[in-house]
């Protein structure tokens, strides 16, 4: 925790994406420089996930380009993965590992330092918990592990699914301030959500002004 | 390098804590192969003269049941999405997950064989043959079986498919480790065999991490 990045920019141009054969947005534009916050809006089915996944690398684009520093993130996706943090709706703790041993692996997978865990572990109030399985957690409690998780790998950019989900009171302004740390740092973050002011200086996209692009150009090519 | 020893050590880590699942293969195996004994009756010619064929095909049919769970864990749980964002290269991922399917069910079917074997009645001469071909094929059948298990991510009845996907493509191992042991029961000295199932092994260890991995990025996209 607590890396002070270097000056970056990350932007989409043009991007639109397709699943199930249907265009789930086309035409949209972000960009977002190191500390800067981009918080993305719509209703449910707007396609926030599918954009977050697009942003990581996992989704496939139907068009557009995706660019860090200018050059082209699908170049070499591992690298792109590796400056990234994403956290979905899926928390991807193990139930017969430990908390701290499921942060442990992560922080093995990345390389990054063990020091890290206990810091995050502090961070989200899971200290007391580090020994306990991942099976005996609750939702907001393993929750709060994926979101360990992000905190310290190290990554420049985090991209968080609706993360105050399940959250309580004090973990909500525990993440607050972990944001808020890694904005300062030159992090990025962008982060579906609905409604909650956790980053008031942070931009909004609304995703749902795609939504339409995307009837029209699915109309246009079904013409 | 790093992420392959992490992951290979998370999955041998996870194994030994769910031990059950290590067990149910072993059982199977043994089960699957009795219930051969059972049907085929007492004769001890007629066993002998089955035993290489029924223990490699009940190996082969044990390594199969175990290969669903490989990569549909972490999918189910984000650990898939997780792990092709982590920097490493997908195919190290599928060949760090696979050398712990092996190690964890191709291990255990070698340890399991002799006593399988013996029930089967196998000729004293045939064992180190048995075991020679089995720490061949078995590695090959691992590789195989990831691939099938990474394309079947995500479908329902995934099962199913996998055996349909993959069975198959497990004959040739079949056929020639199989052989290796008749040809030792024989007693008919040959290396052929042995440098058919090396050859496959080596092709689908070149192969089959690609081709896993390929078939994990569409699995998450």
């Amino acid at each position: 925790m607590d890396h002070v990045f270097a000056a970056a920019a990350f932007a989409g141009t043009d991007l639109s994406c397709r699943r199930g054969g249907r265009l789930v947005f086309a035409g949209l534009n972000f960009g977002i420089n190191s500390g800067e916050a981009l918080v993305l809006r719509g209703p449910n089915g707007s396609g926030k996930t599918t954009l977050l996944r697009l942003m990581a690398g996992l989704a496939r684009k139907s068009s557009g380009v995706l660019t860090w520093d200018g050059a082209d993130v699908h170049d070499d996706l591992p690298l792109h993965g590796s400056r990234l943090a994403f956290a979905g709706h899926l928390d991807a703790v193990k139930p017969a590992l430990s908390v701290r041993e499921n942060l442990a692996f992560w922080a093995d997978v990345r390389g990054s330092s063990l020091t890290d865990i206990d810091k995050a572990l502090k961070a989200f109030s899971l200290s007391h918990l580090a020994d306990l399985p991942g099976r005996v957690l609750s939702a907001g409690q393993r929750h709060r592990v994926a979101l360990a998780r992000v905190a310290m790998n190290g990554a420049q950019l985090w991209l968080l699914d609706e993360p105050t989900n399940t959250l309580d009171d004090a973990a909500l302004s525990a993440l607050q301030g972990v944001l808020q740390r890694h904005l300062q740092n030159g992090g990025m973050v962008v982060m579906a959500s609905h409604g909650d002011t956790l980053l008031p200086q942070a931009k909004t996209l609304d995703v749902r002004a795609f939504i339409a692009k995307a009837r029209t150009a699915d109309l246009e090519s079904a013409a | 390098m790093r992420s392959f020893a992490a992951i290979l050590r998370r999955d041998l880590m996870l194994a030994v804590r769910n031990q059950g699942e290590m067990l149910m293969v072993v059982g199977f195996f043994a089960i699957a192969a009795t219930l051969f004994a059972f049907g085929v009756g007492p004769e001890a010619n007629v066993q002998s003269r089955m035993s290489s064929g029924v223990v490699w095909t009940m190996a082969l049919l044990a390594a199969l049941l175990s290969l669903e769970r490989m990569f549909a864990l972490d999918f189910e749980d984000g650990t898939l999405d997780q792990l092709m964002l982590s920097g490493a290269e997908p195919a190290a991922v599928v060949l760090a997950k696979t050398l712990a399917h092996w190690l964890t069910t191709g291990v255990a079917l070698l340890i399991a064989a002799p006593a399988v074997a013996l029930s089967f009645q196998l000729p004293s001469q045939a064992y180190g043959a048995l075991m020679l071909s089995l720490l061949l094929g078995t590695p090959t059948l691992s590789l195989l079986g990831a691939v099938g298990a990474a394309l079947v991510l995500g479908s329902r009845r995934g099962g199913v498919l996998l055996s349909l996907l993959l069975l198959p493509l497990y004959s040739p191992v079949l056929i020639f480790g199989a052989a290796a042991v008749e040809g030792a029961i024989l007693g008919i000295a040959t290396t052929t065999p042995y440098a058919v199932l090396g050859g496959l092994l080596i092709l689908a260890l070149t192969l089959c991490p690609w081709a896993g991995a390929v078939a994990l990025r569409h699995a998450v996209e």
